[in-house]
């Protein structure tokens, strides 16, 4: 089995048309293994999470393919991209979006139950989650009753419950104090270490520096910016006359 | 080789001299003894030779702040902290660390200067730099990540040295995308960049109108 866990192919995409259109990505490859997180830098509007909302399936790209564990989205009902989504894909957000009414596990377990599990085994592959996250002891917590720190682990064990390997997330340390959110980036680190993967979007070099690649989206396109030119390339332009 | 041993060859001024001191305050060392407290209680980011150390107690020992107690019996040279050499520890710790504005940074001359040159492509030096930057700072954060919590005090002193450099590397990147910004916009409004030699400065002496501004040491 290929160890690939999700690939964008010349992903583009367009708001608007003619001459008012709007270029948000252009062209974008990218692609995740296992075991590997990848960060995306970029200024605010540099479609950073436009990047994401496409990789996760939430949007089609304009142009370009996304394939998600081997299976290619623009070749599916819409249906089963949200089935997919709740096999394969999670989402950690600033935010947490945690369900307030919820508890931990209740949260944790929710993706499972809508996929058809039954309530004691959502439960017990939740708890396997929490786990991971060191919060067994909170599982029975609403999240109004949890600190960011732990709210934010709680949607990281979210993510990666049953069999879903992909991880997407969007400034996840962003609602965080700066030694929380190291937490929250060590716990998301060892889940991919343990054989999941995923997109780090931040604006942010240190938290970045948390993931095996760190490539940057200026004007819509990918730049990896650990291939860059070297020293010499620096001034093929200068023309002497 | 250690990790964090590229960074010793930026220009990392440690207050070396004072930190030996704070180390005598506990007690009487030799210098080789002294060594070896400074470099694991700084993660040996900064290993001194002994002969540094023997340098520097000599200078503290004309000061005034540390004296020679007798030799022992493998005939090392055993020194002690002063009253002066307490108050003296007492100071530093008490006391701001101040970073010269004008001390002189590799990275911000070579921006000035690549700026000014027609024919570079000042937008690639910076990426070529934020790239290694970033690499440092992946580096960094593994071996942070290597040690989950500090078990020991020197595990300790150590993870706060690695996150000062996490920090500042942190700041180097911020900077750069700050200055390449900056860049765009003055290409954007058409500012040239180019500064072409001038024939006419004097060749000795500073040009008339200028005047001295804090100088880098």
């Amino acid at each position: 089995m290929s160890d690939v866990l999700l690939q964008l192919d010349g992903v583009s995409q367009q708001y608007g048309r003619g001459e008012t259109a709007v270029t948000a990505l252009s062209g974008v490859d990218l692609t995740v293994h296992v075991g590997e997180l990848v960060a995306i830098m970029g200024a605010s509007g540099s479609g950073k999470s436009t990047l994401l909302t496409i990789a996760g399936g939430l949007t089609s790209p304009t142009s370009g393919e996304v394939i998600v564990e081997g299976k290619w989205l623009s070749t599916m009902s819409a249906k089963d991209v949200a089935i997919l989504r709740r096999r394969s894909l999670g989402f950690v957000f600033q935010d947490f979006n945690l369900i307030p009414a919820l508890t931990a596990v209740e949260n944790v377990a929710l993706p499972l139950e809508l996929d058809g599990w039954k309530h004691r085994r959502a439960r017990s592959a939740a708890m396997d989650a929490l786990g991971t996250v060191e919060l067994t002891d909170r599982a029975s917590h609403f999240p109004d009753d949890l600190s960011g720190g732990q709210q934010q682990r709680v949607a990281i064990a979210r993510a990666v419950v049953g069999t879903r390997r992909i991880i997407l997330a969007d400034e996840p340390t962003g609602a965080l104090d700066s030694t929380t959110g190291e937490l929250v980036l060590r716990m998301l680190r060892r889940r991919v270490d343990a054989g999941a993967g995923g997109i780090l979007v931040t604006h942010d070099a240190r938290h970045a520096a948390w993931a095996d690649r760190i490539v940057f989206l200026r004007d819509g396109r990918i730049v990896d910016e650990s291939s860059s030119r070297g020293v010499e390339a620096l001034l093929t332009s200068t023309v002497r006359e | 080789m250690h990790i964090l041993e590229n960074y010793i060859l930026l220009e990392v001024i440690v207050s070396v001299r004072q930190s030996l001191l704070a180390i005598l305050d506990q007690g009487p060392c030799y210098g080789y003894q002294l060594k070896s407290e400074f470099d694991r209680r700084t993660g040996s980011t900064w290993p001194l030779n002994v002969g540094q150390v023997y340098n520097t107690l000599e200078r503290l020992e004309r000061d005034g702040f540390v004296e020679r107690t007798d030799a022992d019996a493998d005939d090392q040279k055993n020194y002690r902290i002063t009253a002066a050499g307490h108050a003296e520890v007492a100071t530093w710790l008490g006391s701001p660390v101040v970073r010269t504005a004008a001390a002189r940074d590799e990275l911000a001359i070579k921006l000035a200067v690549a700026v000014t040159l027609p024919g570079v492509d000042i937008i690639n030096v910076i990426q070529v730099q934020r790239g290694a930057t970033l690499r440092s700072l992946q580096e960094l954060t593994r071996t942070k990540n290597a040690t989950d919590d500090p078990e020991t005090a020197e595990q300790l002193s150590w993870l706060l040295v690695v996150d000062s450099l996490i920090f500042q590397a942190e700041a180097e990147v911020r900077w750069l995308d700050h200055s390449e910004t900056r860049l765009a916009r003055a290409a954007a409004s058409g500012v040239a960049s180019a500064v072409p030699l001038n024939y006419e400065v004097p060749k000795r002496g500073r040009p008339a109108g200028t005047t001295r501004v804090a100088q880098a040491r």
